[in-house]
């Protein structure tokens, strides 16, 4: 059976390349970056190399990246650390209702400190609006966290407009760039952002790296003290080889996006628009600002656990967003924020392409999608043929 | 996750479908994740002879309903009502424990359209 991976927004594999890059790093030069001898100095020029290239590829200087565990840890440094360096200027955050869990449930926690967040809404298209973000605006406010492209959905915000509104305001602009790192261009000053979370799975690197990066003059209270590694920002032993992985997987896709993206683009508006020729059907997010390999429907009458089992028995990988998939029982809450019912919430189905899925691989999955949705359709008591 | 006695049902689910002349419907649905599930039993002489449903939920949901028709079909309606949520679940070889809320359905659609069939009685 042909194995089909559409779900490249939760991960992806690790290129060859990548892989042949970490290699030393795991064997032959497995030396302590701290260290002053050979088998040190060989790592601390790997992490160097690696932190010159991110940090040329965002936009960014040498000294303004920041090696982590993840995107998650990203996103909690980022705002945590942000929220308790100053707090004494004050106790307001501006979010968005769409955010990856990895920046709600740090709000959250913060919210259990005494701060006080705002959820902005978003439209049916998933889209912040940015006078609603002006109204949100108050004195105290200190941080402004809008993630650049949204995981689910696809769905791009308008990141650069709202920096720079932040910033005449004085205040600290962070982004969850997980999901475009490496898709889209990411330059921190065309974003004017001050704090920058990205992931190396998500790009073809190796799972548990990420970085952030942290402009210079703003200050972060650490998550994790210890040593001196990351110039106190973040101690702890570096993960050379995944570090150099993360770098060398951006590196390549940095390189390739302009190949890679028209080819993409196609294969997504094809799926989209052989998908919506199914009656009943809905694209959810928008059709204009969203990322190039995300394809997110809703089928109405249908549960996508069932879907994604259905899809899996023909070796089709893909995600949902429903309530049965979701561990709480809940659907998503960005499709709620987008206004969906729960019940068609619950129909939903995304699938995210990687840079090698083919032209044939989008018209297997088309044919096997229809048969697919009709046979629940016909097992729904909701559905009158 | 699943059993396979699960992913069988769910693959080749038994008995979807509505029954015209139903002499019992039951629908019911999940307080928890939003499932719905419908029920239709046919009884002559106080046996259930046919059983159909139809479901909007996950596989697992799907298959209870599925192995509640195979279940009911051929009891009297005094077996039938014994029939528990953990009898359903077991007759698939367990569920994950996410998953037990959903035998729920099938159990609680069976109870309803029994208490349907016994209203209709009382009525003729
Ligand atoms: C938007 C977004 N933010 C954060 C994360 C978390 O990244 P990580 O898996 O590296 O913790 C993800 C992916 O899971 C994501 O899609
Ligand atoms: S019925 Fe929704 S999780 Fe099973």
């Amino acid at each position: 059976m042909e194995l089909i991976y559409l779900d490249h927004a939760a991960t992806t594999p690790i290129r060859s390349e990548v892989m042949e890059a970490m290699l030393p790093y795991l064997t032959d030069k497995f030396g302590n970056a701290s260290s002053i001898y050979g088998w040190g100095r060989q790592a601390r020029k790997a992490l160097d190399d690696a932190r010159a290239s991110v940090a040329e590829i965002i936009g960014a200087d040498f000294n303004e990246i920041v090696f982590t565990s993840s995107g998650t840890e990203s996103d909690n440094m980022a705002i945590k650390g942000a929220a308790w360096e100053y707090r004494n200027k004050g106790r307001h955050i501006i979010t968005s209702s769409i955010e990856h869990p990895g920046v709600l449930n740090t709000m959250k926690s913060l919210e259990k400190e005494g701060y006080e967040v705002t959820y902005l809404p978003v439209n049916a298209q998933g889209l912040i609006c940015v006078d609603d973000f002006k109204q949100a605006l108050r004195d105290d406010t200190i941080l402004v966290s809008i993630m650049h492209a949204n995981n689910e959905v696809g769905t791009i915000q308008p990141i650069a407009a709202i920096g720079q509104i932040a910033h005449e305001h004085g205040i600290i602009m962070h982004t969850d760039a997980v999901q475009t790192a490496g898709a889209l261009e990411v330059d921190v000053n065309e974003l004017n952002v001050d704090l920058l979370s990205f992931s190396a799975h998500k790009f073809y690197g190796p799972k548990g790296v990420g970085a952030l990066y942290i402009r210079k003059g703003i200050r972060l209270v650490p998550l994790i003290h210890g040593g001196n590694q990351e110039r106190r920002r973040r101690a702890g032993t570096e993960n050379t080889a995944g570090i150099v992985g993360l770098a060398a997987a951006l590196e390549l896709a940095d390189k390739e996006r302009p190949e890679f993206t028209g080819k993409m683009i196609h294969l997504r508006d094809k799926l989209i628009d052989g998908i919506l020729k199914i009656p009943h059907t809905r694209l959810n997010g928008s059709r204009t600002q969203r990322l190039p390999n995300n394809v997110s429907v809703c089928f109405e009458f249908i549960e996508g656990e069932s879907l994604l089992l259905n899809l899996d028995m023909q070796g089709i990988a893909g995600s949902s967003g429903s309530a049965c998939t979701s561990g709480s029982l809940e659907p998503s809450h960005v499709l709620l924020a987008l206004g969906l019912k729960h019940e068609i919430a619950h129909g939903s189905l995304r699938l995210t392409l990687g840079k090698d899925n083919t032209e044939a691989e989008i018209d297997y999955v088309l044919k096997a999608l229809e048969p697919i949705v009709h046979r629940l359709r016909e097992m729904s008591p909701l559905y009158h043929s | 996750m699943y059993s396979n006695k699960v992913m069988d049902h769910f693959q080749n689910p038994r008995n979807v479908g509505e029954i015209v002349d139903a002499d019992g419907i039951g629908e019911i649905g999940n307080p928890r994740c939003g499932d719905i599930m419908k029920l239709w039993i046919k009884v002559e002489n106080g046996y259930i002879v046919d059983a159909k449903f139809k479901t909007f939920g996950c596989g697992a949901a799907i298959a209870t309903s599925s192995i509640i028709t195979e279940l009911v079909i051929g009891k009297t309606i005094e077996e039938a009502e014994q029939i528990s949520d953990q009898a359903v679940v077991e007759a698939l070889d367990g569920l994950p424990p996410l998953k037990m809320h959903c035998s729920n359905l099938a159990a609680g659609a069976l109870k309803k359209a029994i208490a349907d069939y016994r209203n209709k009685q009382n009525v003729s």
